[in-house]
């Protein structure tokens, strides 16, 4: 499945400042009993959900695609199903001070960009969202920098090989594809330390 | 040069490291279960690729698995349709790819965590990984082993490579002697109470010290288990003799000159004198009690005896508010003791500690005790081998005649997707690695702690220091 890539973009960012927000909050371990990637929306944050004064509950953050977390984002389990469920929600971006990661790697991995800004930006953003609840933020990849309403530009890390994947919509399994010279030589130079038997 | 322990096994691994790209790890062995494959599959069968190294993977059914007991017929029945769907699925994907899986109830299958240094699959310098974040586990050898996503699942099927920036090192020292009634869970919840469930990211944590060196290899799996809990994927522990006295005779061990060969390669790998980390932190097994979780992650710990931390006395507004959410939905009050709080089940089992020194520790406590009314206390061997070894030794019996309910071998309520789950607003002592909010079931309340405070709880139905209950009876052996 080879990406889209991620042009810049602007969104309404919903507030969610909340430390250490696990995978299984993202989407609880009843939703993994399946085979495919659908129908995963609906378990984003279900548990939370049933709560009527949580964030994603509020109208206003209809079709938002920003998401402001609390550090440490995503720790806890490595099921993918956390970002295919954000993404299948329709998040495109997770801003945090850090993040989980497993997590940050598996949103890589589903053009899903984890967006790492210092405390102080990532305080002034929730200040700013709770003066405008719809606060819109800009992103451009690109350039890795966020845009607030004030005009304030701020930058953001990204490794340079997932930018450039996640820019030209590369996917990582054909670039491994690219790399297989150098695998076939490590393999004739170490044999395999384990041999288990077939099916 | 000096180097640690996982810069050796990191550096060995490398296939290549082209400019401003990741490195290419090559993975000696590649475990997969039923929940994170399927899709794993699918990209494989998109694109007409195959599994690269069938003979380096190996699957079991362990998460959706349900642990009630067998019927009539010797079969563990699955009610649930999309668990059977799933289960289903991945014979159906092993089958087309030729690896080997153990299916529910057959002799070697159970969690992917226990089966592997069961079998011997698991050895001291390899590279592990496995779509579950408790991959740490079998760093426990001194093998770099870690969770990996779906798409990864897929790059190691397909190419027996992925892709990885190098992390950094984390020297955790443990110096001392535990006490009685303190043991290796106590240890790793210890850690993770002072580092925090952030602590490790982006570092592999390396475990040293002579409380480390006296564990066995149950107990180093314990806490190599939960060094995700701090946030760091990976965690490991030095191979030495009590490493390869484990391994020797396993199933797929090597043999005869091969194992000549493979220990004199394991006698390199410990880190070298004059090899430096990036970070250390250091603590005294010597005070170490036992410990207890008191809210929603692995790093709200405290020791058993101590009072549940007041929101007000917290400084930072972020953590205040954290603290102050899991409270409410602990229903804890603050400074409250935890000693004497009634628990509705115990729940003995999972990766962390479902091995059987684990089932005999729970068992050494309960022997001639009744579990307390109204507490349902489930014991969850981690595999069938374990199961068989626990039952020839008696161990069922201990149980059945204390009242817990003795199942077949899964991740059973450590992650509540297999029908084992706690009812909202239930408490538990869970020997398990989580207690994150509903994980244990929606609206379910999780306090982690160590086997023995498990056994000791579920015999008053309240929380109990296991050291008031090795008193009364003869020492035991704890580690």
């Amino acid at each position: 499945m080879i990406m889209e890539p991620i042009k810049p973009f602007s969104s309404v960012a919903v507030p969610l400042p909340i430390e250490n927000i696990d995978t299984d909050q993202i989407i609880p371990a009843r939703y993994l009993k399946v085979t495919d990637k659908s129908s995963l929306a609906e378990g984003l944050f279900s548990d939370w959900r049933e709560d009527p004064n949580f964030v994603l509950n509020d109208e206003r953050y209809k079709g938002a695609q920003i998401l402001v977390a609390g550090h440490n984002f995503g720790c806890g389990s490595s099921r993918e199903h956390a970002p295919w469920a954000l993404k299948a929600y329709g998040f495109r971006a997770i801003i945090s001070t850090y993040f989980a990661d497993i997590f940050r790697n598996n949103a890589l991995k589903n053009g899903l960009l984890p967006i790492v800004v210092d405390a102080e930006t990532h305080q002034k953003i929730l200040d700013m969202i709770a003066e405008v609840p719809q606060t819109t933020i800009h992103v451009d990849l690109e350039a890795q920098t966020i845009t607030l309403p004030d005009g304030q530009s701020v930058t953001f890390p990204i490794d340079a090989f997932s930018k450039t994947c996640l820019l030209e919509g590369i996917d990582e399994l054909g670039y491994l594809f690219t790399q297989m010279p150098a695998i076939e030589a490590y393999e004739s130079a170490h044999p395999p330390r384990v041999s288990i038997g077939g099916a | 040069m000096a180097k640690t322990l996982f810069e050796k096994v990191w550096d060995a691994h490398v296939v290549a490291s082209p400019p401003n790209s990741p490195s290419i790890l090559y993975i000696d062995l590649h475990l997969i279960h039923e929940v994170t494959s399927p899709q794993a599959f699918t990209v494989l069968r998109e694109r007409g690729l195959k599994v690269r190294r069938p003979q380096q993977t190996i699957a079991t059914m362990d998460h959706s698995t349900p642990t009630t007991p067998r019927g009539l017929d010797g079969i563990i029945p699955v009610v649930d349709a999309m668990a059977r769907a799933q289960l289903d699925q991945l014979v159906k994907n092993c089958q087309e790819h030729n690896i080997r899986v153990f299916e529910l109830g057959t002799e070697h299958q159970g969690i992917v965590h226990v089966i592997g240094p069961e079998l011997g699959l698991t050895q001291p310098g390899m590279t592990i990984v496995c779509g579950d974040s408790h991959t740490s586990t079998h760093g426990a050898f001194g093998a770099l082993a870690f969770g990996i996503g779906t798409s990864e699942v897929a790059h190691v099927l397909a190419t027996q490579t992925l892709l990885q920036y190098k992390p950094k090192t984390f020297e955790i020292r443990v110096d001392g002697q535990l006490a009685d009634g303190v043991v290796a869970k106590d240890i790793i919840l210890a850690i993770i109470a002072n580092i925090g469930v952030g602590g490790g990211t982006g570092y592999v944590l390396e475990y040293t010290g002579s409380a480390i060196r006296s564990l066995n290899m149950e107990a180093r799996m314990t806490i190599c288990n939960m060094s995700i809990e701090a946030g760091a994927r990976a965690g490991m522990i030095a191979p030495d003799d009590t490493t390869f006295e484990y391994i020797i005779g396993r199933q797929y061990a090597p043999k005869g000159k091969a194992w000549e060969e493979a220990l004199a390669y394991w006698r390199t790998l410990p880190t070298d004198e004059g090899a430096t980390y990036d970070r250390q932190f250091t603590l005294n097994a010597d005070e170490l009690v036992p410990m207890i979780t008191y809210g929603t992650n692995p790093g709200m710990g405290m020791p058993i005896t101590g009072q549940v931390p007041d929101p007000a006395k917290v400084g930072d507004a972020s953590e205040k508010a954290g603290l102050e959410k899991a409270l409410q939905y602990m229903g804890l009050q603050p400074n409250q003791p935890l000693l004497g709080h009634p628990v509705d089940v115990v729940f003995i089992g999972s990766c962390t500690n479902s091995r059987i020194t684990d089932l005999r520790l729970a068992a050494d406590m309960l022997k001639g005790h009744r579990v307390a009314e109204n507490v349902r206390v489930l014991v969850v061997p981690g595999s069938q081998q374990v199961k068989k070894q626990a039952e020839a030794e008696g161990l069922d019996k201990i149980f059945k005649e204390a009242g817990a309910e003795w199942r077949e071998a899964g991740c059973s309520m450590c992650i509540a997707m297999n029908g084992d789950q706690l009812q909202p607003g239930q408490y538990a002592v869970s020997t398990s690695n989580r207690n994150f909010e509903g994980r244990q079931g929606r609206g379910g309340r999780t306090f982690l702690a160590s086997p023995l405070t498990a056994a000791a709880t579920a015999i008053h139905g309240v929380i109990t220091d296991p050291r008031t209950m090795i008193r009364a009876k003869q020492p035991i052996e704890v580690n």
